[in-house]
């Protein structure tokens, strides 16, 4: 059988990501997911201030620019009226997890029923590399410039425990893009979670892990084996709650 | 029929009834009948109702659905109504139309939940970051805050633009015989502009963000703004004239205060001062056009507000143009008395009064 190869239409073109980025291949996979699940025309997505936001230039679908961190509270009016369309948000850590913590919890604490997809980088990206929630302990950045220390900044910030905690979320998962495995299962999990939405379960996230070499200073494949090494040591990969929610 | 009704429960019935479907916000007084009603009203007319973590959360639910093409709104007062600016810049920059409502409570800080008009700046001089303006509407009765909110909502989508009510712990807290409009229902498909999902208007999707960078060049942004304000100032100006034609003196107020100055002008006619009254019902775009009229013709004009300092007394003063001089009488956290205000007045005539 000839092997062909395809792009989703919803892919606009070459995107404004930086080299070896995690945004694009996310990007790639919601129009894979998308299209697959037959929701390519009825999906509205509610995007972020940062890196996020060239989320613009490369997917062809319903969009909205939402102020900084408040992308899941659009997403949740969105969806609350019109519950019939794939709703989803997409955000950096810096954004869903420190500007925008409180519409990223109270979104799953009130079950809104859209899904939040947050990139997790571990900086601030389009600023330039500052710390973000999501820093690990020692690594170095603009704000950070000895390294993150327990004393001085906690402990990153690990979402999936938070919201591991609120009985009534109907999906969660973490995935990354540092290899072919694990690019292929983070598409399995946003499409359960967009299932999981249109089977009106209830809140549904999911964290992908994903390199930004600009601001780590490392080239693209060294960036790839830290994930593979510390970052998702600390950040342990794979589906956190699946069948929650209405379901369960 | 008219029925009796408490200020705050009229406006939120009259959104319901103009077709409002969608509400989020958070508690805080004297505001607080607004969420209460719409928690079990929304719901019962087929809408959705969130009591949301904050009222950032709130504006920006608000945002999402109405971007999406829901009627939507939100309300609050004072120190709740500053969180929301961020929310009303931005609705301003992708044009999308809300209504907000801000049912003024005393003071800076956390003030008090007493009647207050100390929003006034930050509602009618856009309140959020950037430099934008957008229509205000001033209630000033229980039957005003049904009549402008859904007013309110008709403005807010001819202009693609957020727009706030401007009501008072006072006029919220009061009851009223009031008249409520007959029921709307909308399509929520109704705008091409608005977010359901890419079509053949939009085949690679709809790129619904701040309007400058898609929509327009840079200078045709700055142009296209001005042309909405100066159609807004041009076509929006509401205001009522009470005995202004032969008025030596004219009051200029709104709201609560207003309702005070109406007895003045009454009290100080039966003892043979011409006093009058502008009472601007849009306090932005202001009732320029009811100045000009009397601009050069009335020896003053005397701004009647409840605020530290004269807030609207400024833009009376701009309107007069120099014209006729312009007083400012603020009471603070009291309701104007008549007795005070026509003292005021013959002290104007008297020249004891600085003018403003």
């Amino acid at each position: 059988m000839a092997m062909t190869k395809k792009i989703p239409d919803t892919i606009k073109g070459a995107n404004t990501f930086c080299p070896g980025c995690g945004h694009g291949v996310v990007v790639r996979l919601i129009a894979e997911a998308l299209e697959e699940l037959g929701h390519a025309d009825d999906a509205i997505c509610a995007v972020a201030v940062g890196c996020s936001c060239l989320v613009n230039v490369a997917l062809g679908i319903d969009k909205i620019g939402c102020p900084h961190g408040r992308a899941s509270a659009c997403a949740a009016g969105i969806k609350r009226v019109r519950p019939g369309n794939l709703v989803f948000s997409y955000q950096g850590d810096g954004d869903s997890l420190s500007i925008g913590l409180a519409e990223t919890v109270y979104s799953a604490q009130r079950n809104e029923k859209f899904t939040q997809i947050i990139v997790n980088n571990g900086v601030f990206g389009m600023t330039g590399g500052q710390a973000s929630p999501c820093t690990l302990i020692g690594q170095k950045t603009t704000t950070t410039v000895d390294g993150r220390s327990v004393n001085m900044s906690g402990v990153p910030l690990d979402i999936m425990k938070m919201f591991g905690q609120i009985e009534s979320v109907a999906y969660l998962a973490r995935g990354s893009v540092h290899d072919a495995q694990n690019i292929l299962n983070t598409k399995r999990y946003i499409k359960k979670a967009f299932e999981a939405q249109m089977a009106g379960a209830g809140f549904s996230c999911v964290e992908i892990l994903s390199p930004c070499p600009t601001n780590w200073h490392m080239e693209p494949v060294d960036s790839m084996e830290r994930i593979a090494g510390v970052v998702s040591a600390y950040y342990p990969i794979g589906e956190i709650v699946t069948g929650g929610g209405l379901n369960a | 029929m008219k029925q009796l009704m408490k200020g705050n429960h009229a406006l939120a019935e009259a959104a319901i009834r103009a077709g409002c479907r969608f509400f989020a916000g958070y508690p805080i007084t004297p505001q607080s009948e607004i969420l209460e009603y719409f928690s079990w009203r929304m719901p019962e007319a087929g809408g959705s109702f969130a009591q949301t973590s904050s009222e950032i959360e709130g504006i920006n639910q608000v945002l999402g659905a109405a971007a999406a093409g829901q009627r939507a709104i939100t309300s609050s007062s004072g120190p709740g109504f500053t969180l929301k600016q961020e929310g009303i810049s931005y609705m301003q920059s992708l044009e999308v139309p809300a209504v907000i409502v801000d049912v003024m409570r005393y003071g800076i800080g956390l003030g008090d939940i007493f009647y207050g008009q100390g929003d006034y700046f930050q509602a009618t001089k856009g309140g959020g970051h950037g430099g934008y303006l957008l229509p205000v509407y001033a209630p000033s009765s229980v039957q005003e805050n049904a009549d402008l909110v859904a007013l309110a909502f008709d403005t807010a989508e001819k202009y693609r633009s957020p727009v706030i009510v401007l009501s008072d712990a006072a006029i919220g807290q009061m009851c009223g015989s009031v008249e409520l409009p007959e029921m709307k229902e909308f399509d929520i498909d109704r705008f091409e502009w608005a977010l359901k999902g890419r079509d053949r208007h939009y085949p690679q999707g709809r790129t619904l963000t701040d309007r400058m960078y898609y929509d327009f060049g840079y200078d045709e942004y700055d142009k296209h703004e001005r042309d909405r304000y100066d159609a807004m100032k041009e076509n929006e100006q509401l205001w009522e004239e009470v005995q202004a034609e032969d008025a030596e003196v004219i009051l200029v107020s709104y709201g609560i205060s207003s309702r005070i100055c109406k007895e003045a002008v009454k009290a100080a006619r039966a003892e043979g001062l011409r006093l009058g009254l502008i009472r601007a019902i849009t306090v932005w775009p202001f009732p320029t056009k009811a100045f000009q009229k009397y601009n050069g013709k009335a020896s003053a004009y005397m701004t009647v507000e409840m605020s530290q300092m004269g807030q609207m007394a400024e833009d009376a003063f701009i309107a007069a143009h120099c014209q006729t001089p312009v007083y400012s009488m603020p009471t603070g956290r009291d309701v104007a008395d008549s007795e005070d205000i026509i003292a005021n007045v013959k002290d104007i005539l008297a020249g004891r009064k600085e003018a403003f």
